[in-house]
């Protein structure tokens, strides 16, 4: 898991082509080492946008309004939960609970946390950080 | 001489600008040559309040909050120059009701010290435990822990002593404590709080774990989620191995120790203990059968000592105190103090840790002072995504493992979620089951397969009516038996909590009768 978060960290995804590479080096098999990659969330399949926005989908945001928050960022971004915009600028993912709950609604933007979000304050926010 | 303010570093306060506030108070002194010595701590709790900032003066450290970047010229402005009089003052900190009504054990430092300085967690009776632990022998250490009545605070609640007893009669060569730090239930964040407030009394927690038991390897093991904890935790652990409490020869009692932080990779499941040792592995987060208990054969098969953060971080005061002194708190078979959690539509978040026993209508009341929108309370989820949803007339129920059990809750991490009267208990029940389809490990059928029935029959007692839907509700009711008795862990065995709960309590919500749809 060390390698493959690596792996992420440097490409920003997993690619295929170096699942048999992985399988080699530590003695297991390919379907092993794609069992890990497809079982965790934060590992992608695919490249993502070059904007990263995660909005909480959990209890504590919902009872905050955040499923409006949602549909807004969601038209804001011209993609659904798990896509990447056509224009390949953003990537939409839900995240359950950031423990930001006593400042829900709760999204992060490029790695960076903010609470009591609102749409306003996301378009701002958003904003700042992506020059969009 | 300097002023010493006080702002929080916790990613809650700085997720809505506690770094902004900090940036501007600095350079608003720089200008005006005012010395300021800034200390970032961890979180008092009182998140309403958050940014909160604290004044240190020779009345004691005086809050003021919520306050903004833009507010930062006016704490120096002549005539009030980081004292007296200003429309932020909330007066001393320990006064705030909020706080003043709690009882801090766990959470004694949190928010007072700065969380990564090892000099300030001596300074305020850091390291007592370990000390005394030093002095004692492995089996006394584990007689105190049992003497506190100790249960696991990570929501099983079994006793912590009777866990270490186990793995103390065992020989091996290896031994490991590992730290469920995978905090994912939603409504919870005393885990977080303790990583990035006061890091250094977990490990203090673990090392005492460590030596009681004879184990010479920790690992924290800390979700994805958590970027700041586990740079606070990284520099605890530093802090900690540069004044020999961790390392080869700990405080020159020639027992080796130190911990290592794996972060996971976004999976629910991996809280649950042995999917955690699965993913510490390197494998897939899959549930293992027990037997064999993780304390038997646990991580690389070798007997494991796995509590959560607030357990561990508990340990130090009993080892300090004492087991009577902590046993002293809570009511039945419940003891000691449990940090709750109050989130959601609260007009005052934050973190209460009390004695067991509080009922949960005086913490949304008196505490959270209600909804944040207000209006009425309808319905509150006690325990996280697995925990029962109560209704409002539920609420004089006691925080206690067993009150909640026989009300037909869990008591949980101690996350409660509060929800006003625009909330549909029917999609929220829809939502427990979507949730539990997308983060079921897939071992067990009920649990893997039933989720996604389960979305599918309640989206269908909410669209039809008639024989249909008494039918539909039959299979749901049904299908949460199955999955209760039919699935190894908490997640497909207790997602029916919430489901049930919401059908029982909430059945207008579904269209039924005996309740009024809102």
């Amino acid at each position: 898991m060390v390698i493959l978060r690596r792996v992420q960290d440097t490409l920003g995804w997993v690619p295929p082509d170096c699942i048999p590479t992985i399988a080699k080096i530590l003695n297991l098999s390919r379907a092993e080492v794609h069992g890990v990659v497809s079982f965790y969330h934060d590992f992608r399949h695919q490249p993502p946008g070059k904007n990263i926005i995660k909005v909480c989908r959990a209890e504590s945001c919902q009872a905050m309004g955040a499923l409006a928050l949602a549909e807004h960022i969601k038209r804001r971004l011209n993609c659904d939960f798990g896509q990447t915009s056509a224009d390949g600028a953003h990537t939409l993912d839900a995240v359950y609970c950031f423990g930001n709950c006593a400042c829900s609604p709760a999204v992060a933007v490029n790695g960076e946390l903010f609470g009591r979000m609102t749409p306003k304050r996301f378009d701002e926010v958003f904003g700042k950080a992506t020059g969009d | 001489m300097a002023t010493t303010v006080y702002i929080p570093r916790d990613s809650s306060a700085v997720s809505i600008g506690a770094d902004d506030v900090a940036e501007a108070l600095r350079r608003e002194a720089q200008q005006l040559g005012v010395e300021l010595h800034v200390v970032r701590n961890g979180s008092r709790g009182l998140y309403w309040l958050e940014p909160m900032i604290e004044v240190q003066t020779q009345a004691g450290r005086i809050a003021y909050g919520p306050v903004r970047a833009e507010d930062a010229a006016s704490f120096f402005e002549p005539e009030f120059l980081l004292s007296g009089e200003h429309r932020l003052r909330l007066g001393p900190t320990e006064e705030i009701p909020y706080l003043k009504n709690q009882e801090r054990l766990t959470f004694a430092r949190v928010g007072i010290t700065d969380p990564v300085s090892l000099d300030d967690y001596l300074a305020h009776g850091g390291y007592c435990g370990l000390e005394h632990a030093l002095s004692m022998g492995g089996a006394q250490v584990v007689e105190e822990v049992t003497a506190s009545g100790l249960r696991g605070r990570g929501g099983a609640g079994f006793p912590a002593g009777i866990k270490w007893k186990t793995t103390l009669g065992i020989e091996a060569k290896q031994k490991y404590v590992v730290c469920n730090a995978d905090e994912g239930d939603s409504g919870t964040f005393s885990d977080r709080m303790i990583m990035e407030g006061d890091p250094l009394v977990l490990i203090e927690g673990m090392t005492i774990a460590a030596i009681a038991v004879g184990a010479t390897r920790g690992y924290i093991y800390l979700r994805s989620e958590y970027p700041d904890a586990r740079m606070t935790l990284n520099l605890a652990l530093d802090a900690a191995r540069r004044g020999a409490y961790l390392g080869g020869n700990i405080r020159g009692s020639g027992k080796a120790f130190d911990i290592e932080v794996c972060v996971g990779a976004g999976a629910y499941i991996c809280g649950e203990e042995t999917a955690m040792l699965e993913s510490l592995e390197g494998k897939r987060g899959m549930v293992r059968f027990k037997p064999p208990l993780p304390a038997i054969a646990g991580l690389f098969g070798q007997p494991t000592i796995i509590n959560n953060v607030i357990t561990l971080a508990t340990v130090p005061i009993i080892l300090d105190r004492g087991g009577a002194f902590y046993k002293d708190f809570g009511m039945g078979r419940s003891r000691g103090t449990i940090p709750i959690q109050l989130a959601g539509n609260v007009k005052r978040p934050g973190l209460i840790e009390k004695a067991f026993g509080v009922t949960l209508r005086d913490i949304i009341y008196e505490y959270g002072g209600g909804t944040a929108s207000g209006r009425p309370v309808r319905a509150v989820q006690v325990g996280g995504p697995l925990g029962a949803y109560f209704s409002e007339s539920m609420l004089d129920v006691a925080m206690d493992y067993e009150a909640l059990v026989a009300k037909g809750g869990i008591l949980g991490h101690g996350g409660i979620v509060v929800f006003d009267d625009t909330v549909d208990l029917a999609q929220q029940a829809r939502y427990a089951m979507e949730f539990c389809a997308l983060e079921s490990c897939g071992k067990c059928t009920p649990c893997r397969i039933g989720s996604t029935r389960g979305v599918e029959v309640i989206d269908r007692i909410i669209a039809t009516r008639g024989a249909e839907k008494s039918e539909s509700v039959e299979l749901l009711r049904d299908l949460c038996d199955t999955m209760t008795g039919g699935s190894l862990c908490a997640l497909g065995g207790l997602i029916p909590l919430p489901v049930m709960s919401a059908l029982r309590f909430f059945p207008g919500d579904f269209g039924l009768d005996g309740g009024t749809k809102t």
